[in-house]
């Protein structure tokens, strides 16, 4: 397994040396650039301009401007941001815990409550219960999380006033406080229900799809003809086969966890990865940009690296090696 | 079979027994009417082609039927005393695994594939006895060494996937043992496996049934496995038991048009290479089965006209053999069970 897992790692240098080409070309081939998007042309001299992109080197040839990000990159200087005038890296760990905190509490919502609907209505398909969790879950798919996100504000934070519409924390808490984390905790729960919500549907049809197919197994067959309890049978044999396929579901989770919420972020005004991906995009700061993009990349690779380690223990078929 | 044998009460007794399957809302009998006993220590064959209802035979003495699909009509399933089919799920899984248990035709699947054989086979330990941890690992290299596999200590910790065809099938035998059952199923069990290692496993249930004294219902399409194995034979067909004999006679002296055209179908060693004799046509589906007469007149080379108007019933014509036939008059004492 170990060999497997430094041959996997060693795998992923090539992927994503072709994953920054990519990455490095669709920043150049968005229209305008930093300074465009920066200064107010009305009110700026134009030879100011010109002179800035030559020191920045936008006028260089691409190539050029590929290799010196690139081993800059790989040197652990990820550029400055234009915007924030301060190393990318600084600006990205400063969002990162919000959005590792949003997607922990979104995971741990979808997977629990995956995990409960879809083992119920996997063991009782076609019933009252099975059908009112599909509809359940029908609306879940079938609601973008934009209009989700918009109505859970209107309702839950406007009208009813149970959770805050912004932010991420109560800023006249002192950090650390026990009533720091409550705040925070409280600010996370709306887009964590909204976030969750999409994936939560699709995970439980998978899983009840999962067990009812499973239900029908022979090796069901033959544990009930050795007498064991119904209740057992599910619990054991069912469900040590279907939680093979949520791993899959887990790898590309990992990836998720950061990336996952530029819509959901945004409309909550939640200060996190995603909604700087976002302002980042509208305001051309490549460096931010790439270096956001590289991460999720990074992180996709590394996410199905962990569940095809997972394949192996949960199923003793898969053997790594 | 021996005189002394027949005075014994029957250890399974099956009467009238109706298993229906729903198709549209409506049912249809893949198991039709059907009655049989079985001794202690008998080994009875239930021979027929695909689809005759052997199988639903043995599901519905375990009460393992698909659940809201397959259904026990009418007819009643005694075991011992007990009819199985007024049973509870939870009494019924007392029974399952310790009096009556079964093995399967495909032992590729029949194994879950995510644990081990010993965590399989101490799985009906558990369900039906008080045992420790240690004891029932010991008592499973038992019974794995007991089926004749050479290295049961190692096996305890393999997976299904490990092994062959014929070594799973040993470990679902060693499994149907373990708490020295008083009737085995064993539903067709040599069908996926080679021809060499089904005359082992095969000689495994022959020694296995001697030892423990049980009986063994064994549900084959196999002829040969049926002359190999069988004290009694029941010969089925479209659901229903159209031949009944001790397996001596049958192979002698077949009554039935259609036992005479399934011991016809073997091939022979001494004959000539030539086209292998077979039935014409198929059984007819659930849903066309005629609801008079006999259910093989459409396919029978004797066939009467009365054969479509008159059900025939399954009665005894000699001594131990009874036939569903209208070709044979009844020189005893009319037996037969009436639908």
């Amino acid at each position: 397994m170990l060999k497997y897992t430094i041959r996997r790692i060693l795998g992923m240098i090539p992927m994503l040396f072709l994953i920054s080409i990519v990455v490095f070309s669709l920043a150049k081939l968005m229209p305008g650039d930093s300074l465009s998007g920066e200064i107010d042309p009305a009110n700026t001299d134009p030879q100011y301009i010109a002179e800035m992109r030559d020191k920045l080197g936008y006028n260089d040839p691409v190539h050029e401007q590929y290799l010196r990000w690139i081993s800059n990159f790989m040197q652990g200087d990820f550029g400055k941001s234009t915007r924030y005038k301060i190393p990318a890296s600084e600006i990205i760990a400063e969002r990162m815990p919000n959005t590792i905190f949003l997607g922990l509490m979104s995971l741990l919502i979808t997977y629990v409550f995956a995990f409960l609907m879809g083992s119920y209505a996997g063991r009782k398909p076609y019933t009252l219960g099975d059908n009112f969790i599909s509809a359940f879950n029908y609306i879940g798919l079938a609601l973008p999380s934009f209009i989700a996100g918009v109505f859970a504000i209107y309702i839950f934070a406007f009208n009813l006033g149970w959770f805050p519409s912004n932010g991420s924390v109560d800023i006249s808490l002192e950090q650390g406080t026990l009533s720091y984390w409550i705040s925070r905790f409280h600010h996370v729960l709306l887009p964590a229900i909204v976030l969750g919500a999409l994936s939560t549907a699709s995970y439980t049809q998978f899983l009840r799809n999962d067990i009812i197919e499973n239900t029908r197994k022979d090796y069901v067959r033959t544990a009930r003809a050795k007498g064991t309890p119904e209740h057992k049978i599910y619990r054991s044999h069912i469900m040590r086969n279907s939680i093979i396929p949520v791993v899959t579901f887990l790898g590309i989770d990992i990836g998720l966890l950061v990336s996952g919420a530029i819509i959901t972020e945004t409309i909550f005004t939640y200060p996190g990865i995603g909604q700087l991906f976002l302002s980042s995009v509208t305001q051309r700061d490549y460096p931010v940009l790439m270096a956001i993009t590289m991460l999720l990349s990074f992180l996709t690779l590394f996410g199905n690296l962990i569940a095809d380690i997972l394949y192996g223990i949960v199923d003793p078929r898969i053997r790594l090696d | 079979m021996s005189n002394l044998v027949h005075k014994e009460a029957s250890l399974l007794e099956v009467k009238n027994l109706e298993t229906a399957f729903s198709i549209d809302g409506a049912y249809y009998n893949a198991v039709d009417k059907v009655s049989f006993s079985i001794k202690p220590g008998q080994i009875v064959g239930v021979v027929g082609e695909s689809g005759c209802g052997k199988s639903v035979l043995s599901l519905s003495i375990m009460q393992l039927l698909p659940k809201g699909n397959g259904e026990i009509r009418s007819g009643e399933i005694t075991f011992e005393g007990v009819q199985l089919n007024q049973l509870s799920d939870t009494e019924m899984n007392r029974i399952r695994g310790r009096d009556i248990s079964m093995i399967f035709q495909e032992p590729m699947t029949s194994l879950n594939p995510v644990f081990t054989i010993g965590y399989q086979l101490q799985e009906v330990l558990f369900n039906h006895m008080k045992i420790s941890k240690g004891d029932a690992r010991q008592k499973s290299i038992a019974l794995l060494k007991s089926v004749g596999i050479s290295r049961p200590e190692k096996l305890v910790d393999e997976y299904p996937h490990q092994l062959s065809g014929g070594m799973r099938q040993r470990v679902m035998i060693a499994m149907a043992i373990a708490c020295q059952p008083k009737l085995l199923i064993a539903d067709e069990p040599t069908t996926a496996l080679d021809v060499t290692v089904q005359a082992q496993i095969l000689e495994l249930l022959k020694t296995i049934q001697e030892v423990n004294d049980m009986s063994i219902i064994l549900i084959t399409h196999d002829l040969g496995v049926i002359a190999e194995m069988c004290d009694e034979v029941l010969v089925m067909y479209a659901g229903r038991i159209i031949e009944r004999s001790d397996a001596e006679s049958l192979f002698y002296k077949p009554m039935h048009p259609y036992t005479e055209l399934l011991l016809g179908a073997i091939p022979k060693m001494d004959e000539e290479a030539g086209m292998l004799s077979s039935i014409e046509g198929m059984v007819p589906s659930l849903k066309n089965m005629p609801e008079t007469g006999c259910r093989f007149a459409l396919r029978c080379p004797k066939v009467k006209p009365e054969c479509s108007a008159v059900t025939p019933l399954l009665e005894e014509v000699e001594e131990g053999h009874s036939v569903s036939c209208i070709l044979y008059e009844t020189s005893m004492p009319r037996k037969g069970v009436k639908p």
